[in-house]
């Protein structure tokens, strides 16, 4: 996609009602996630959604908006590496759930029709400082969450016993989380989302070996459909695995143009999905990769990011034994580009951002830890241009945290998608607001409205 | 403690004694077999001198005794070796209302001797630099299911639920308990020194939780915490409903689920009432017959209702806390905890008022419809009430990062304008758990007396940056992050070389 495009579906996502005037935030530390650094006392000017200036010398420029953010601290807008936000609102309550297609459809599975822009959650994301969501299907797994949570699981200790799952769980889209936008979407076809390991071995009959095998025949298919089409259309040519839907939606991704986002964990798996993206040239994005630590220099040496989750740290299947909570560090310090994410689980959208401490924690540099939830998960999806840090030309995606982001006692007390101030609301605070004791310390009587 | 029975080998003696013990069990039977064997003595001689008596009541061999103070899966757990040691210069969260800066803490023979700002260092303690470094109790996780539900999470090791009757009241979680569980260890190196293992929440009767020690141990017995009373797992809402409703039997709603609570009440205060009329007959010699059949569902419940087991009651939503409140008055029994209590903000009050902790998490909600409206704010506004709030994991992850969580619910609070300090924060993952699992006076702040159940921080406990660096369970050091010996490593995770190197 080209660059301008690009720009101007990441802008028209987001409501057009952009502050008349400049708004300048001042006299905060600020973390560009970019370039500029660090910078610990600056301010950042924004205007028609767009940042013009950051730094610790910018000029306020006379009509603005100013916003004194002293002992504050400024961010780029968080982005969600890999989430069902939106489009999973109860994970036991199927009719709210629309991060799936099961076994009806695999590659061709597009989540954007079911994101739900009313959906709590999304607010609830915004108070976390969340700005983007990256969405991805899932592929028949149970639940909606890495937690084996006994709610669910009452029979296993894994989760749920669902249809056999699909390899290709579908298409990710981005959406921005602007309130009042009816269309949320402002990415579409990001990445196409495969899953390896446990879950792919099911889907092919019980086997690593065998969903291998289907794997690369599909992809053979989608190369023999290109150069084909038209013998296909006229119902000639070789039977082909794949159905005609998501033959179509996997051309990007044999063309090395969109990103193939493979859900992998052990080390051994790993290495053949490496072998595979270097026999067929493909883009590969790992996500999960609890052993990635273990073959970090091989996935450095062939330039494909990972996606984790910083606080798993336990062996919780046959494929994750050797699940460590140095992995970000270690992949980080072997030059794999880390993109932090929260547990898959959409109940948990503080996580990404507690994880990216608790990586700190274990040794993952602070600014790395910063870019793993904003600069590098953009870079992953291609909007990188736009989003990610802040800098002069980017979209304004700002957030003004109370203290450092990572911190759980933090919260924004602003936040800023394409320039426009969000309501720090959602169901959550107004719950709250009608529940806590009122100022003698009472409770408020039953409601009444 | 139990009453070893079977040591006493001739027959009339077998009688007689079973007849004192019948009359000690009346008045509660904490007896132990020390001072049982002085008795046995003078009773066998009476029993020599006296004619050939007419059988009145068959002796009750021990595992046909409903008791609750009989202990027959007892623990065996043992203190690590340990020091006098003393953490000097730190701060120190008590737990017990005080923040001490430039505080120390001393112990010795696993229990706390000394804590304060200006205390004298015994000679020869271990002292331990606390400059920059800060110090808790260790934090204790009232609702985990490490062991029962261990990692690797296949069905072979999935122990959790015996999702076979809405009244399970006769299972105990410690029968299911795995301790090679990874969890356990990882568990550790995030500060929790002790914990409750629950059955899960498929019916409304789970069982029996147990209370263990966090140290490696190759048995369940090697961990059970010593004296924790045990508690029983309820359930209210969606789960139990939804499980049994689906196979077409009781309960399959709401209201079917207190039908079968209350009917269970009724069974257990009856078996109750059938062991204390032959308890009252035997003690005054005039059994005849059989004793009442031991039941361990009823036992369980009659447990409960004696007060010597503790109720730990899975509920999302207010109205039916509320429920559960008023049945537990009906039948006289007292609920401890309420866990999950995701709606716990709106009931604030009334828990005050009830005595009943609200054990929560910040903000994980909304995964079924009971957990819609649980809130970040939740322990906050419990806490602003002056009801007992208390941080749980139900988590195999969450349980290493308890006080992470708490840090999570600290900000919303604060965020809602009721802010909570970390003083009283602490008390969420210390202190407070500690009460609802009974072993309050034993564990739990750092105050003189209590068992060194120790965790030393490197930096504030409430930041995500901060990370143990040395646990302490009963004076012993369980785990040291500065030192590899001490990082324990279950059996599961020997000769696998995904485990056996580091990053």
């Amino acid at each position: 996609m080209k660059p301008l495009v690009l720009s101007f579906a990441l802008m028209t996502a987001s409501p057009l009602v952009v502050n008349a005037a400049p708004i300048a935030i001042i006299n905060a530390r600020i973390e560009t996630a970019g370039p500029l650094g660090s910078i610990r006392q600056g301010t950042l000017v924004m205007d028609k959604g767009r940042i013009v200036a950051v730094g610790s010398g910018v000029t306020v420029p006379a009509d603005a908006q100013i916003i004194d953010a002293k002992g504050k601290v400024v961010t780029p807008g968080l982005i969600l590496a890999s989430t069902s936000l939106g489009i999973s609102e109860i994970e036991q309550v199927p009719s709210t759930r629309d991060d799936g297609a099961g076994g009806q459809i695999g590659a061709a599975f597009n989540p954007a029709a079911g994101v739900d822009p009313d959906a709590p959650s999304i607010g609830l994301a915004r108070l976390n400082g969340s700005t983007r969501a990256f969405l991805t299907p899932v592929a028949g797994r149970g639940g909606n969450g890495a937690h084996a949570h006994d709610d669910s699981a009452f029979q296993t200790a894994g989760g749920h016993e669902e249809e056999d799952p699909t390899l290709f769980a579908g298409q990710s889209i981005g959406i921005s989380l602007a309130a009042g936008a009816p269309d949320m979407v402002f990415k579409s076809n990001a990445g196409m989302v495969l899953e390896f390991g446990e879950t792919a071995a099911a889907a092919a009959g019980g086997s690593r070996g065998a969903s291998l095998i289907i794997l690369k025949q599909v992809l053979a298919d989608v190369r023999h459909f290109i150069a084909n089409r038209a013998a296909y259309d006229r119902g000639e040519g070789r039977e082909l695995l794949a159905r005609r839907l998501d033959l179509e939606a996997l051309i990007p991704v044999v063309q090395g143009k969109t990103p193939l986002l493979v859900r992998v964990s052990s080390a051994n798996d790993i290495r053949q999905i490496l072998k595979l993206a270097r026999e067929e040239k493909l883009l590969v994005v790992l996500e999960g990769a609890e052993e990635g630590w273990r073959v970090a220099k091989d996935i450095a040496a062939q330039n494909i990011p990972v996606m984790i989750d910083a606080q798993a740290a336990l062996p919780s299947s046959f494929e994750t034994l050797g699940t460590h909570l140095g992995n970000a560090a270690a992949l980080n310090a072997a030059g794999v580009k880390v993109s932090i994410m929260g547990s898959r689980d959409y109940n948990n959208l503080r996580q990404s951002r507690m994880n990216a401490g608790t990586a700190v924690a274990h040794g993952l540099p602070y600014q790395a830890a910063l870019a793993s939830i904003t600069l590098n998960p953009a870079k992953i999806w291609g909007v990188d241009k736009d989003l990610g840090s802040l800098e002069p030309g980017k979209i304004a995606d700002v957030v003004v945290w109370t203290g450092d982001p990572m911190e759980g006692q933090s919260y924004p007390s602003a936040v800023y998608i394409g320039g426009v101030s969000q309501a720090l609301t959602s169901r959550s605070t107004e719950l709250a607001t009608r529940y806590k004791p009122r100022a003698d310390g009472s409770a408020r009587p039953a409601y009444r409205n | 403690m139990g009453v070893n029975l079977a040591q006493i080998t001739p027959r009339a003696s077998v009688l007689i004694l079973a007849l004192a013990c019948v009359s000690i069990f009346a008045t509660g039977c904490s007896t132990t077999g020390s001072s049982f064997s002085v008795q046995a003595s003078t009773s066998k001689s009476k029993a020599e001198a006296l004619p050939k008596p007419k059988v009145v009541a068959k002796p009750i061999a021990k595992g046909l005794d409903s008791n609750g103070s009989l202990d027959p899966f007892s623990s065996t757990y043992k203190p690590l070796p340990s020091v006098t040691t003393a953490i000097v210069g730190a701060t120190i969260l008590t737990a017990a209302g005080q923040e001490i800066e430039g505080g120390s803490v001393v112990f010795s023979d696993g229990k706390i001797v000394a804590v304060g700002k200006d205390i004298a260092i015994p000679e020869g303690a271990k002292w331990i630099d606390g400059k920059a470094k800060f110090v808790t109790p260790g934090l204790i996780d009232i609702h985990s299911h490490l062991g029962v539900y261990p990692s690797p999470g296949v069905q072979a090791n999935s122990d959790g639920n015996e999702a076979t009757d809405p009244n399970t009241a006769e299972v105990w979680a410690e029968h299911s308990v795995w301790p090679q569980d990874p969890g356990f260890n990882r568990a550790r190196e995030g500060g929790v020194t002790s914990l409750q293992i629950l059955p899960g929440s498929a019916n409304l009767f789970g069982g029996r939780s147990v209370t263990l020690k966090n140290v490696p141990a190759t048995t369940i017995q090697g961990m059970k915490f010593p004296g924790a009373p045990y508690g029983l797992k309820m359930a209210c809402g969606e789960n139990p409903k939804r499980v049994y409703g689906s196979r077409t039997r009781a309960p399959s709603t709401r209201m079917g689920n207190i039908a079968v609570a209350r009917r269970a009440w009724i069974d257990a205060a009856d078996y109750n009432r059938k062991w204390a009329e032959y308890r009252a007959k035997a003690n005054a010699g005039k059994a005849d017959g059989d004793p009442p059949k031991r039941d361990l569902k009823l036992e369980t419940l009659a447990g409960v209702l004696n007060g010597d087991i503790l109720v730990q009651n899975h509920c999302y939503r207010a109205d039916e806390m509320a429920l559960m409140i008023d049945m537990a008055k009906e039948f006289g029994y007292k609920i401890t905890t309420f866990h999950h209590a995701s709606e716990a903000y709106k009931l604030a009050p009334a828990l005050r008022e009830a005595d009943i902790c609200a054990a929560t998490w910040a903000d994980w909600q909304g995964f079924k419809m009971e957990s819609l409206d649980g809130i970040a704010e939740n322990a906050g506004i419990v806490q602003a009430y002056g009801a007992c709030a208390i941080i749980h994991s139900d988590d195999p992850t969450m349980i290493q990062h308890l006080n992470q969580e708490a840090a999570l619910a600290m900000g919303a609070a604060a965020r809602a304008g009721i802010p909570v300090s970390r003083l009283e924060a602490i008390k969420w993952i210390t202190a407070n758990p500690a009460r609802a699992m009974g072993i309050g006076n034993k564990t739990g702040t750092i105050e003189v007396g209590k068992m060194a159940d120790i965790v030393v921080w490197d930096a504030d406990p409430f930041s995500t940056f901060a990370l143990a660096q040395t646990v302490f369970v009963d004076g012993g050091i369980a785990y040291d992050r500065a030192d590899p010996a001490t990082h324990a490593r279950s059996d599961f995770d020997l000769g696998r070389p995904s485990l056996e190197a580091k990053p």
